[in-house]
């Protein structure tokens, strides 16, 4: 049961997805982009208007984080994950546009755990209340869009060997509820 | 007997909760963090699937050293201002006491970097009110004590999402109380930022109940209940929340809950009613004594909660009890030596 963290370079390729289990602590490298409450309502409006992804987020990662400001002679504050759970709304909806990975913390509706294993893409989860901790591995933020939300705009990162682990697998198995298996 | 009475200032309040939240943010209490450093000892004996538990709390416990060694936030939630100030016999309190409170917290907030986390309305208008105000203050009338304390606490959504009320019959006593308790860990510690502190307040009414377990959350944690029956209650809860294996983050373990605290009260003979605040692993307030015409550090949040003893007044029950436990302010000490 016991590995070293596994390298998840992203964006994700599918056959990467694929060999990342339940339970695995990952390291990640590459980019990712911060989406939380209001960035999924607009996202949905944006998917009913144009029938596709934002900013080609085709492949892409979402972040469940709204950071704090910079600090001096950093790229940004603090940076941790937020409760996946309120994003379950739109998840399985942006997983069909073409999310591959997304990142936060607890558990995840049913309807994403299906999704996760249909479209086999993955569900992260990092440790929340360690942001201090986890901003050492943000190379570096880009504000993309949706500035007026403040810390709820949309943010490209740069991670290096950023830990997680993988909450739910591409065959379904859900860390926040092992008994679970779907068929 | 009779005591001098004390005037309290609203610019020194507001003055104090500038300056408790700069520190609170960055810094995770002395208490906290030696509970966590036990939860990693524990984890690291446990003889298997205690990976992922090890590393949670190995992160959690560097990241408060980098936290107060870069003046960084320990949580991106820099969440909402609390204030609650217990004023005693002595005290002459202004009715705009809390006026200057907002600009205090609106300034700290921008001066420290911490993030802007509250709307202007919950329901109409959630646009960000772009200074962190209002902060939430209340007073409370003591007089069993002399003098003045503050207390701000800086609340994570997250961890308040996960909290309930339950209004019991009370027929269902003890037995009711831990259901409700361990209800509301199942259902939601693995969104709340585990391992948790669960104040659990009991009795009052409906509306007062919720503010007695944010109260709970303010006791040392590792200080022993000054009421017998209830420190064995809350022992007999931290284990059944532990039995969960929610563990820290979520990810399996032995330690869902680094303490519980319960605060009970009297209450209608209809009512058992039960509220659960639920605190994360990066909780932070800081309890200070307002002492008028005292050098400013010694009454200012550089007395932690775990540090008492300093600032002992007569008549404050919890920190006489707390006062007892030497050595527990050494942790925090030992970390911020970490800095220098």
């Amino acid at each position: 049961m016991s590995r070293e963290p596994v390298r998840l370079d992203l964006p994700a390729d599918h056959a990467d997805l694929r060999h990342l289990l339940v339970g695995d602590e990952v390291a990640l490298y590459g980019t990712v982009y911060t989406m939380r409450d209001a960035g999924h309502e607009r996202a949905l409006s944006y998917i009913d208007l144009h029938n596709r992804l934002p900013f080609d987020l085709v492949g892409q990662t979402l972040f469940y984080a709204g950071p704090t400001p910079p600090a001096v002679g950093r790229p940004h504050g603090a940076i941790g994950p937020t409760t996946a759970s309120r994003m379950d709304f739109a998840t399985p909806q942006l997983l069909r546009a073409g999310i591959t990975v997304t990142i936060g913390k607890g558990p995840r509706s049913p309807e994403v755990v299906q999704a996760c294993r249909n479209l086999a893409v993955v569900y992260l989860a990092a440790v929340g209340g360690a942001a201090a901790y986890l901003a050492r591995f943000v190379t570096s933020s880009e504000p993309i869009a949706w500035a007026d939300l403040g810390t709820e705009a949309v943010y490209r990162l740069t991670l290096r060997a950023f830990p997680a682990f993988v909450a739910i697998d591409t065959y379904g198995h859900d860390l926040y509820n092992p008994s679970v298996v779907l068929r | 007997m009779r005591y001098e009475e004390q005037r309290l200032d609203p610019h020194e309040i507001a003055r104090l909760v500038g300056k408790a939240i700069g520190h609170v943010a960055c810094a995770l209490r002395p208490d906290v963090l030696a509970a966590l450093k036990i939860a990693q000892a524990r984890e690291k004996a446990a003889q298997e699937g205690s990976e992922r538990a090890c590393s949670v709390l190995s992160q959690l416990i560097e990241n408060a050293s980098i936290a107060a060694c870069d003046r960084v936030p320990l949580c991106q939630d820099t969440g909402t201002v609390w204030v609650l100030l217990e004023a005693g016999r002595n005290c002459v309190i202004p009715t705009d006491i809390f006026a200057e409170v907002d600009a205090a917290v609106a300034d700290a907030y921008a001066s420290t970097g911490l993030r802007m986390s509250l709307v202007r309305d919950s329901l109409i208008d959630r646009r960000n009110s772009g200074d962190n105000t209002p902060a939430f203050c209340e007073l409370a009338l003591c007089p069993e004590r002399v003098g003045a304390r503050l207390h701000v606490m800086l609340k994570g959504g997250g961890s308040d999402n996960a909290s309930r009320i339950v209004m019991l019959p009370p027929g269902e006593g003890l037995a009711g109380v831990r259901r409700v308790v361990v209800e509301a860990i199942v259902e939601k510690a693995a969104n709340a930022c585990p391992p948790l502190v669960v104040g659990v307040g009991v009795g009052t009414t409906f509306d007062k109940v919720a503010t007695l377990s944010k109260r709970a959350l303010l006791r040392e944690l590792g200080s022993v209940n000054e009421r017998p029956e209830i420190d064995l209650f809350e022992r007999e809860l931290l284990e059944a929340v532990n039995a969960t294996g929610i563990g820290p983050g979520g990810f399996g373990g032995q330690t869902t809950a680094l303490a519980v605290h319960v605060l009970t009260a009297p209450s209608h003979i209809a009512a058992l009613p039960v509220a659960v605040n639920i605190g994360c692993c990066a909780l932070r307030s800081v309890s200070l004594d307002v002492v008028p015409g005292k050098d400013k550090e010694e009454s200012g949040p550089s007395a932690t909660p775990g540090d008492h003893r300093r600032s002992a007044t007569p008549g404050d029950h919890r920190r006489s009890a707390a006062s007892n436990e030497s050595g527990r302010t050494g942790s925090g000490r030992a970390e911020r030596g970490v800095c220098a």
